[in-house]
This record gives structure tokens, sequence and C-alpha cells, in this order.
């Protein structure tokens, strides 16, 4: 009896262990920011923080420019991803619905382009954007950001216009609108989901982003084009063994990000899930 | 949402893209509406943006590596503006260095590590998510988003936290586990171990995104190719080569090959861990390229490093590249 019952649960057995291993990281991070410094360097772990305290947050949150990087990093991050957006929608259209000479073409160019190795592309993004006097500024960061998210976008756009079935976009032109009237009125609101998950990894992409902006934006102080990850980056450098500050800065960095993917990928866990690049 | 319905398309180009984007007959729509040579021109026009920006913001810089490579280009070059060509040296004196082929050498075994791992890793945690009640399956899910969405810089921040030498939990639980020697090891102090580090952070990382693709492929496969290879004796490992292999064989080739190229040119997990350290024994060749040409403002060498990286990844993209090819007429 006793055997067929562990049959029946080793499945979920299993699953708890690995719930333990995904999680625990993320876990540990958000606990450690709210324990006191006498439970963070203790010699047992304090695994539930029982005696919480906000103080490592204030300390975060007090670091210098702490809140104009944040700020930097949402107008680089929404205006890069809603540029996007728009340019690869309009591509999207053209591949998904239309015939023309140098479709295929253009596809493969999308696809190397998701492949592009912008790590090693650094110095020399660094020597153009030198060149041009545009170092410490957050435009640069912007265009190149709107690049990158720019392939995956078109690539997931173009399926997500293709689904929406063309009898739609037909019949709203045999009542008299004309084609890009019947996508605004027919197609483009069909697409809104699909146009919020795309946005999403387009989002992580540019919120994530470090070599680029850790070489181009190196001034700091007050107008520092900075963004959060190099602020949390020497962050743990500047504040050495703080780890309850390190961690709250990690949980304040990670947290928009854990609740959108929550958030959007609620309905995916369930049933199906959209796929995406996380590059 | 039809993406939501393939795994491998809504992730990447892939080969199983058989999704008949453009129906044969989605012509009559322009064709009668719009006026002909407008109509002819408007997909120019949509795609012009998106060729604009590739261009100057892709290949520029793509093209402008390589011109860097052919250039002695340091410091003292850089502010006095001087341009001095040097031909293909930059490129002779990496591939005749030691250095180099070590590098070479540390990112290949590196990638095939972590690739296997993420890869079979994944397709197990796949399967299981596939097994589990909807409540655990959705327990277990959360647990996967939560590592999946972490910000990299995060991950590394955390991962530096867990394994501190004096106060990290990792050394704290293996001390406790009878393994006292490890009370205050320094991870980050040789290579191996640093290594170890960077890799458990990869594949903790990389995980999600294989087994929900896994997941989603496995619900797409008719019940009854199970039922009847289990009615002709079919065990576990027969089920898998003979019913779930053949029918994913388009997501295994694809997420596999979107790994390497991923972990082949991940730069941040590496660099936040230890900068490539100690005494440079963990870099990989982005970091490579990096260190030169950023960090030691050898900007003409570091680029030629960046070339050489991407011919690698190019010759790791041709296989993939063929099969691809091959489908053109699917895409």
């Amino acid at each position: 009896m006793r055997r067929s019952l562990f049959g029946r649960s080793w499945p979920n057995v299993i699953a708890l262990v690995l719930l333990v291993f995904f999680a625990f990281p993320v876990y540990w991070m958000v606990s450690t920011s709210f324990k006191p410094n006498k439970d963070i360097i203790s010699k047992t772990p304090v695994f539930i923080p029982f005696h919480a305290t906000l103080e490592h947050f204030s300390t975060a949150f007090k670091a210098p420019q702490f809140w104009e990087m944040a700020g930097n990093s949402l107008l680089v991050t929404v205006i890069a991803v809603g540029a996007s957006l728009v340019i690869a929608t309009l591509a999207a259209f053209a591949v998904a619905r239309m015939r023309f000479r140098g479709r295929k073409a253009f596809i493969l160019v999308i696809m190397l382009a998701q492949m592009a190795p912008w790590e090693v592309m650094v110095i020399s993004v660094y020597l153009i954007v030198r060149d041009n006097n545009m170092l410490n500024s957050l435009v640069p960061l912007m265009i190149f950001y709107m690049m990158m998210v720019l392939p995956f976008t078109v690539w997931t756009l173009r399926g997500f216009i293709a689904a929406v079935p063309k009898e739609l976009e037909e019949s709203a032109m045999v009542d008299g609108c004309t084609r890009p009237q019947a996508f605004v009125r027919v197609v483009f609101p069909l697409l809104v989901p699909g146009l919020m998950s795309t946005s999403l990894f387009g989002f992580i992409t540019a919120w994530n982003e470090f070599p680029l902006v850790l070489v181009l934006n190196k001034a700091t102080g007050p107008g520092t084009a900075q963004t959060l990850p190099v602020w949390l980056s020497s962050f743990q450098t500047n504040f050495g063994d703080d780890w309850g500050a390190t961690m709250a800065a990690s949980t304040v960095f990670a947290l928009p990000i854990l609740v959108l993917f929550l958030f959007f990928q609620r309905k995916a866990v369930g049933g199906q899930t959209a796929g995406a690049v996380k590059g | 949402m039809a993406v939501q319905s393939d795994p491998v398309r809504a992730q990447a180009p892939g080969p199983s893209n058989t999704d008949g984007a453009v129906p044969g007959d989605s012509l009559s729509g322009p064709r009668r509406s719009g006026p002909g040579l407008l109509s002819r021109f408007a997909p120019y026009a949509l795609l012009a943006p998106a060729m604009l920006a590739t261009l100057t913001l892709l290949l520029w810089p793509l093209v402008n590596t390589f011109v860097l490579s052919l250039q002695n280009l340091n410091k003292r070059q850089l502010i006095q503006h001087l341009t001095e060509w040097t031909g293909f040296s930059n490129y002779t004196d990496q591939l005749t260095s030691a250095d180099f082929w070590h590098t070479t050498e540390r990112s290949v075994v590196f990638t095939a590590i972590n690739v296997v791992l993420i890869m079979v890793g994944g397709t197990l945690v796949g399967l299981l998510l596939n097994r589990l009640g909807s409540k655990m399956r959705l327990t277990l899910g959360v647990g996967l988003i939560l590592a999946w969405a972490m910000p990299f810089v995060a991950q590394s921040t955390v991962y530096l936290w867990l394994f501190d030498s004096r106060y990290g939990v990792v050394n704290w639980g293996l001390d406790k586990l009878g393994w006292h020697s490890m009370a205050t090891y320094n991870w980050t102090g040789n290579q191996a171990s640093t290594f170890f580090v960077i890799i458990l952070l990869i594949v903790w990382g990389s995980i999600p995104f294989v087994a929900f693709n896994m997941y989603a492929g496995l619900t797409t496969i008719p019940t009854e190719l199970y039922e009847a290879a289990r009615m002709d004796g079919a065990g576990a490992f027969k089920i898998f080569s003979s019913v779930i292999y053949p029918s994913l064989k388009p997501f295994f080739l694809g997420t596999t090959f979107l790994e390497i190229i991923w972990v082949f040119k991940s730069f941040t997990q590496v660099y936040t861990i230890d900068g490539g350290g100690p005494e440079r024994s963990t870099e990989t060749m982005p970091v490579y390229s990096f260190v030169e040409g950023i960090g030691n403002q050898h900007f003409g060498v570091g680029s030629a490093i960046a070339i050489l990286t991407m011919v690698m990844l190019a010759l790791a993209m041709v296989p993939y590249f063929r099969v691809i090819l091959k489908q053109e007429d699917e895409l």
C-alpha cells in the first residue's frame, strides 16, 4: 500500500524539490532584504525573517542617484519597446499579409538579426557613439535597445497577425474600409494581447541590458545616464559586505519584472506557453 | 493566439515554422482594393523603417567592428584621433597566441556543459510538468517563472550572496551536511569553483524556458500515440525515443541551437560573477573581447577577437540554417 502511494506521489515529491531549487534563490533575495543585520551575519542562517525591517530598503533608496537611475531605466525601456512595437507592427503586417519580392530575404535578415552578437559589438558601438559625442546620454541606449528587441518583435507579431483570419479584414473592406482602416479597426484590436506579451519580452531585454550601458555611460553623480543594472552591480562593490542593502537593491530591481512575468504568464503556466526569447 | 500553440515558432525562428503565414490567396485583398502601383510598393514602404534601423544600427556596427579590427587603436590613438592601419596583424597575433586558443577551448567546453545540462534538465522538467496534477503544475510553474524572470544582474548578485564564503547559505549547508572543510570556502578563489557557480547560475536561469516549451510541445502530442506505444509494450525510454522525440524534433533542434548561441555569447552572468577572474581564468570569448578591448583599451585587438567570436557563432549556425533553408518554402 505504502509503495503504491509512493508510486503515485513521486512526481509531486520531485516537483517540490525542484520548486525549492528554482524558487529558493529568489526567496533568499527577498527574505534577506527584510532581515536585520544580526540575522544576516549569523552563524546559523535565519530562514524566515520574523524580525522584519525596512532599513535595507531605505539604505538602497537613499543610495546616490537611485531614483535618477530608476527613472532612466524606465524611460529607456518604455521608449525602446514602444518604438520597436510601432516599427515592427508595420513590417510584420507586410510579412504576414503580403507577397512581394524579397520577402524571404527579409525574413532571413530578421532571423539573423535575432542572433546578433551585441555582447561583442560593444567596442564598435562605443566608438560610434563616442564619435557622435553622445556618451553619457540616454538617447543611444533608447536607439540601440530598440534595435535589440526589434527582430524578435517583428517575428512574434508576424505570427500574431497571421493568426487573425484575413476574412475579417476582407469583410471590413467589402463594407467600405480601406486597407489601413481595416487594419486599425479590425486587426489591431485582436492584436492587443499579442502586443502585450511581445512587449513583455522587449521590456525584459531592455531592462536587463548591462554591457552596453556599462561602457557608454560611465559618468556617475547627478545627471547620470546610468541604469539600474549598472547601479546594482556597482552597489555591490560599493556596499561590500552589506548584503542586506545589496539584496534590497536586487529586490527593487527585479520586482517589476517578476510581477509583470507572473501577471502575464499566469495563464501560460496552466495551459500553454508563449515561449519567447530572453537572451 | 496561434503563436501560443506552437512553442518553437513562438520563441524564435525555427524549422518547424509551418504556419503558412502567407496563404496563397493573400494577394486578393490589396489587388481588389488598392490602386495597383501603390499596393505594389506598400510592402516596401512598410518594411522601410525596420530595414533602415537594421542597416544603421546593426549592420553599421558590425562592419565597423571589422574596420576597427584592422587598426592599431589603443588609448593614445583614440585620444589623438589617429588612424593606424595594420592589416590583419591583430588577427595573426590572436591566432598565434596561446591565450586565444585557451579561451576558445574554454568557451567551447563551457558552452557544451551548459547546453547539455540545460537541454537534459529542461526536457526532464518539461516531462514532469506534463505528469503533474494541475495544482502542482501551477506551483512548480510559479517557481520556474521566478527563476526565469530574474534579471541577469540580480541573478548574479543573489548567487554571490548564496555562495558567500562566510555567511553564504550554501557553505553553511555543506558544513551541516558534514563537509566541514567547506564552511568558509571561497567559491571565486579558483577556476573550477568559479565556473561551477557560473554554470549553475546559467543552467538554473535557462531550464525554465526549455521546460515550458517542452511542456507546451508535449500537450500537442495526441494521447492516441502514447496509448498505441503502450499497447505495443513500450517502456518510458521507448515512448520517449519513438513517440516524443520524433514529434518534437523541431523543438529539440531549434532550442538546442538557440541555447548554444545564447550560452556562447553570454556576457553578463560570466562578467558579473568575477569579471572573468580569478586571474582571467574564467574568461569566455565575449569577456575576453571585452577585457582586451574596453578594459585594456586595445580597441583594435578587442574588435579582432569580436570578429573571430562572430565567426565561431556563424559556424555554429550553419547546420541550423541549412535546415531552415531546406524548408524555405514554408517561411
